[in-house]
C-alpha cells in the first residue's frame, strides 16, 4: 500500500512542475498588461510604463521571472497582489473556506441524490421514474449556471421569498471569523439563529452549483449498475436467492461504485469551473471570483499562484480518489 | 417550506433583539465590486473611493454635495496669492481622529498630517512613499502635482501654505479629489512602531463621518456613524456595503429588502425599477462623454472637412435610443451640458447624409474605407461599443464610405488606440473626475496630450485651441476661465477632431425609505446624510 502511494505521489511531481509552467504562461499570453489596465483612458506615456513595469518587475526577461517564480515558489512564498499588495497565500486563505464549504455542501448533494436515482432508475430500467430522471439529468447537464442560478434566485427569493438573494449569513449577525467556514462559526458565535441565517444562504448557490455534478453522477451510476447488473455474479447471488436488496445493495453496488467515485472526484474540477460563475451571482465570497476578479485586472502574481493552489487541491483530492480505489478494490492495490 | 420561513423569520427577529443594540439604524448599500484597498492614494477607481475616501477620510476642501463647487473642509478658510502661486489653507481645529484596536489618537488633526499625506506621494524619499513594495500613485502623479507643488510649508499647527511651481486653476478641485484623503501622521508612526505599516492599506483612520469597523474581503465592509464628527453626525448608525457584482442580484437584493440603495442598474430594468411602488429611481446627466476621436494625421483625417462631413453622416439620435436605449442624450460638445463653461450657442452639425456626401466628392475622397474601433467593454459612458460600431457602419455606408470594425482585449485597446499613426478612428470616452473642464479639454484635446501613450487619441494638435486652453488653466477668474473655454469649444467644432457621440444619464435605484440621498455629478456614493424611514 505504501509503494502504492509512493507511486502515485512519484507522479505528482512533474504534474506540479508542468501545471507552474502553464499557470505562469497563462497571465502572459492574454493581451494587455496591469499597468495599462490602471491608467485606464488617461492613458499613460511609454516612460511612465517602463518605470512602473520595472517596479513591478516586468522588464525582466520572461524566463527569469518564471524562475524567479520558482524559486520564491520552493520558498513558499506565492507573490503579493499587484491590486491590493496583500500576500496571495493570505487572501487564498481568506477566501477559501467558503469555496470548500460551498462545493462540499454541493458534492454531498449531488452524490445523495444522484446515486440513489441512478441506482433506482438502472433497476427499473425503462420505467417512467427512469425516463424522466434521465431527461433531467440530460437538462440538468446542460443548464447555462448563470442562467439557473438567477431563475432560482427570481424564484425563490424574488417571488416566493424563502431563501435570501444571496452572501453568506445576514449582515446583521457579525462575528469573528475562526474556521472561515460559515456553518461552524455561526454555531461557534452562539448567536440564536445565526446557524439558521448561514444555512438559508447556503441552499440555492449549493443547489445551483450541484446541478451538473448530480446530472453526471446519476448518469454514470445508472450506466454501472446497469452494467453490473448483467454480470454474471449478479445472476448467480440471483440463483442463490438473495433477495433483491441484498443483490443490489452488496453485490452490484459496491462494484458500480469504482466508475462512481471517479466521476464524483472528477466532479471537484467541474466544481471549481461552476464555483466561478455560482460565486459571482450569489456574491459568494469565494476563490472563483477571486480568480475571475484578478483575471480581468492581470494580477498576474494572484492569478499565477492561484491557479497553482486550486490545481494542487484537484490533484490532492484526484490521488485520494485513486486511494480509496485501493480500499474499495483490493486488486488495484495489489497491481 | 412555510413553516421553515416562518421559523427562519422568528429565529432572525429573535436573533435581532440580542445581537443589536436597541434602535440601531442600519444602512445596507449593496456596492459593484470589491475595493481594491482602502487608502485612497494609490488607486483610481470609484468603487475604491466609495469605500475608502468618502466614509472614511476628509479632504482639506470638498465637492458640495451634488454638485462640483468647492466647498471648506479640513481647511475653513483659504487665501490666494496674487500671482496664483501661493496658496494658504487655515486649518479646522478640534477635529477627531478615529481610533481602532491598534491605535488611539493623542492629538487633533493638525498642519502635520497635511503635510504628511501630500509629501507621501510626492517625494520618491520619503519614508511612507513606498510603504507597500510596488505602490505608485497615479493620480497624484496624472494631476502633475509633483511638478506643481514646489513646497509645502507648515506656518503653524493649523496654517500650511502651498507654493506651486506655476499658475494652476483647476488646483482647488484637484486637490478636493479622493488621492488628497488627509491621513493621519501619528497613525502612521504608530503603524510604524507596531511593524504594521502595510495597514495604511488596510484598517484605514481618518476623519469622515464614519468610523471603519471589519471588512471581509468580497463579501463585507463596515462602518459605524463617528460620533465626534467635525461636520453634521450621520442619521445613521451604521453603513454596511454588502458586495454583490451582479446587476440583476443587485435588484433582487433591493427589492427583498437586503439593502437600501444600489449603483449601476442594468439599462433594461429601468422601466421595473420604476414600476415597483417599493423603489424610487433618481437620475442625473452623467458627467461624462463617449466619442468617436479620428486619427487627425492621416489622410483624409487630417483635412477637418472630411471628418465635419463624416460627423454629418451619423445619426446620433439612433445611437442614443439604440445603444443607450434612451438613457442619454447626444454630444454637441466636447464636456457635458452639466459642466461650467458649457457652450450651448454651438449648433450640432445636422445629420444630413446627402449633404455629407456631397463634402466628400468636393474633397475629393473616393470609396474611403476606414476602421472604427469598437471597445470590448461597456463603460459608464457608453453602454455597447460594438453596437455602435454597426450604427455608424450603416451610417457611413450611405454615403459611400465603407467601414471595417476592429476591436482588441481592453488593455491592448488602451494602449494601441494611442499610436500615433494608429489606422482607423476609435470609439472610447472619458468620465470627470473634479468637474473642471480642463479636466476635460486639456487632458483629452490639448497638444500636450497628443503623442504615444497621450490621452488625446484624435492626435489632434490645434495651436489656438491649445493656448486658449492653457492661459484658461492659469487664469484664476471663472468668467474669464468660462468664456475661453467657450471660445475654445467653437474652434474643436469647427475642426470636428472627434465626432461626440453622447452623453450617458446616471440612475441610482433604491428603497422608498431612504431620504437624503443625492446623485453626485462625480458619480461618487456618499451616505452621511442619508436616513431610513422605520
Amino acid at each position: 500500500m505504501i509503494r502504492f502511494i509512493l507511486g502515485k505521489l512519484l507522479y505528482l511531481v512533474p504534474t506540479f512542475l508542468g501545471i507552474t509552467l502553464i499557470a505562469f504562461s497563462f497571465v502572459r499570453v492574454l493581451p494587455g498588461d496591469p499597468v495599462l489596465l490602471m491608467a485606464g483612458e488617461r492613458g499613460i506615456t511609454p516612460e511612465r510604463h517602463a518605470e512602473l513595469s520595472a517596479q513591478l518587475g516586468f522588464d525582466r526577461p520572461i524566463w527569469q521571472q518564471y524562475f524567479d517564480f520558482l524559486g520564491r515558489l520552493l520558498q513558499g512564498d506565492l507573490g503579493n497582489s499587484l491590486v491590493t499588495k496583500k500576500p496571495v497565500l493570505t487572501e487564498f486563505l481568506a477566501l477559501f473556506p467558503a469555496t470548500v464549504e460551498l462545493g462540499l455542501v454541493a458534492i454531498v448533494i449531488a452524490t445523495l441524490v444522484g446515486v440513489p436515482v441512478g441506482v433506482i432508475a438502472a433497476i427499473r430500467r425503462g420505467s417512467w421514474f427512469d425516463q424522466i430522471s434521465m431527461t433531467g439529468a440530460l437538462v440538468g447537464f446542460s443548464m447555462p449556471i448563470f442562467w439557473w442560478g438567477l431563475l432560482l434566485i427570481i424564484l425563490f427569493s424574488g417571488i416566493l421569498q424563502w431563501t435570501p438573494v444571496s452572501g453568506r449569513i445576514s449582515l446583521m449577525y457579525f462575528f469573528p471569523q475562526v474556521t472561515g467556514f460559515m456553518l461552524i462559526d455561526s454555531l461557534l458565535s452562539g448567536q440564536k439563529g445565526a446557524f439558521a441565517s448561514a444555512a438559508s444562504h447556503l441552499i440555492l448557490p449549493a443547489v445551483v452549483l450541484a446541478t451538473i455534478p448530480l446530472a453526471v453522477i446519476a448518469r454514470q451510476t445508472r450506466s454501472a449498475m446497469l452494467e453490473v447488473m448483467g454480470e454474471d455474479y449478479v445472476r448467480t447471488a440471483r440463483a442463490k436467492g438473495l433477495p433483491q436488496s441484498r443483490v443490489v445493495g452488496v453485490h452490484a453496488l459496491r462494484n458500480a461504485m469504482i466508475p462512481v467515485i471517479t466521476t464524483i472526484g472528477l466532479q471537484v474540477g467541474v466544481l471549481m469551473a461552476g464555483a466561478i460563475l455560482t460565486e459571482t451571482i450569489f456574491s459568494w465570497p469565494g476563490i472563483g471570483k477571486w480568480m475571475i476578479d484578478s483575471i480581468s485586472r492581470r494580477d498576474y502574481p494572484v492569478v499565477q499562484s492561484g491557479l497553482l493552489l486550486i490545481a494542487g487541491l484537484v490533484m490532492l483530492v484526484n490521488l485520494l480518489v485513486d486511494l480509496t480505489y485501493g480500499l474499495i478494490n483490493p486488486r488495484i492495490r495489489h497491481k | 417550506m412555510k413553516l421553515v420561513t416562518r421559523s427562519l423569520v422568528a429565529a432572525s427577529a429573535l436573533a435581532m433583539m440580542t445581537a443589536m443594540p436597541a434602535m440601531a439604524k442600519t444602512f445596507v448599500y449593496c456596492s459593484e465590486a470589491s475595493p481594491e484597498g482602502f487608502d485612497p492614494a494609490p488607486y483610481t477607481s470609484g468603487t475604491t473611493f466609495d469605500a475608502s475616501a468618502h466614509p472614511v477620510y476628509n479632504r482639506l476642501v470638498e465637492f458640495k454635495k451634488g454638485t462640483t463647487e468647492i466647498e471648506p473642509g479640513l481647511a475653513e478658510a483659504w487665501e490666494v496669492s496674487a500671482d496664483g502661486l501661493e496658496y494658504t489653507f487655515k486649518l479646522r481645529q478640534g477635529v477627531k481622529w478615529h481610533s481602532n484596536e491598534i491605535f488611539t489618537p493623542t492629538r487633533d488633526f493638525n498642519a502635520d498630517d497635511v503635510i504628511f499625506s501630500y509629501e507621501r506621494q510626492g517625494k520618491a524619499d520619503h519614508p511612507w512613499n513606498q510603504y507597500i513594495a510596488g505602490v505608485s500613485y497615479e493620480y497624484f502623479n496624472s494631476m502633475e502635482m509633483a511638478s506643481l507643488i514646489k513646497e509645502i510649508v507648515k506656518v503653524d499647527d493649523y496654517t500650511v501654505k502651498f507654493v506651486l511651481t506655476r499658475p494652476e486653476a483647476p488646483f482647488m478641485a484637484n486637490i478636493a479629489m479622493p488621492f488628497a484623503s488627509i491621513i493621519s501622521a501619528e497613525y502612521a508612526e504608530a503603524l510604524d512602531k507596531a511593524g504594521k505599516r502595510e495597514d495604511l492599506n488596510n484598517l484605514p483612520v481618518g476623519t469622515g463621518p464614519f468610523k471603519f469597523v471589519a471588512y471581509q474581503k468580497d463579501a463585507v465592509i463596515r462602518y459605524a456613524k463617528n460620533a465626534d464628527y467635525w461636520g453634521d453626525a450621520p442619521m445613521i448608525d451604521d453603513l454596511v456595503f454588502a458586495i454583490t457584482p451582479d446587476a440583476a442580484v443587485r435588484l433582487q437584493k433591493l427589492k427583498a429588502g437586503e439593502c437600501h440603495l444600489m449603483p449601476f442598474p442594468s439599462p433594461a430594468d429601468l422601466e421595473t425599477i420604476k414600476a415597483d411602488p417599493n423603489l424610487k429611481l433618481d437620475e442625473q446627466a452623467g458627467l461624462n462623454v463617449a466619442y468617436l476621436g479620428y486619427n487627425t494625421t492621416m489622410a483624409p483625417f487630417d483635412n477637418a472637412k472630411v471628418r465635419k462631413a463624416l460627423n454629418m453622416a451619423i445619426n446620433k439620435q439612433a445611437i442614443i435610443d439604440a445603444v443607450y436605449q434612451g438613457a442619454g442624450q447626444v454630444a454637441k460638445n466636447p464636456i457635458p451640458p452639466t459642466m461650467w463653461s458649457y457652450n450651448d450657442a454651438i449648433v450640432d452639425d445636422p445629420y444630413d447624409p446627402e449633404a455629407a456626401k456631397k463634402i466628400l466628392e468636393e474633397e475629393g475622397v473616393k470609396d474611403l474605407s476606414m476602421k472604427i474601433w469598437a471597445m470590448p467593454v461597456q463603460r459608464p459612458y457608453m453602454p455597447n461599443a460594438r453596437r455602435a460600431a454597426e450604427l455608424m457602419q450603416e451610417d457611413f455606408a450611405k454615403v459611400g464610405v465603407k467601414v471595417e470594425i476592429v476591436t482588441y482585449e481592453w488593455g491592448e485597446y488602451l494602449k494601441k488606440s494611442t499610436e500615433v499613426n494608429r489606422d482607423g478612428a476609435v470609439i472610447l470616452g472619458w468620465t470627470g473626475d473634479n468637474g473642471d473642464p480642463d479636466n476635460f479639454m486639456g487632458v483629452l484635446l490639448s497638444c500636450a496630450a497628443a503623442g504615444e501613450g497621450g490621452a488625446n487619441r484624435a492626435q489632434w494638435c490645434n495651436e489656438d485651441f491649445s493656448a486658449l486652453i492653457s492661459q484658461a488653466k492659469q487664469t484664476a477668474d471663472v468668467a474669464e476661465r468660462t468664456r475661453l473655454y467657450e471660445e475654445a469649444q467653437v474652434i474643436f467644432k469647427d475642426q470636428a477632431p472627434w465626432a461626440t457621440l453622447g452623453h450617458s444619464t446616471q440612475y441610482v435605484p433604491m428603497s422608498n425609505k431612504v431620504s437624503g440621498f443625492v446623485m453626485s455629478p462625480l458619480g461618487d456614493f456618499t451616505f452621511e446624510a442619508v436616513d431610513i424611514a422605520e
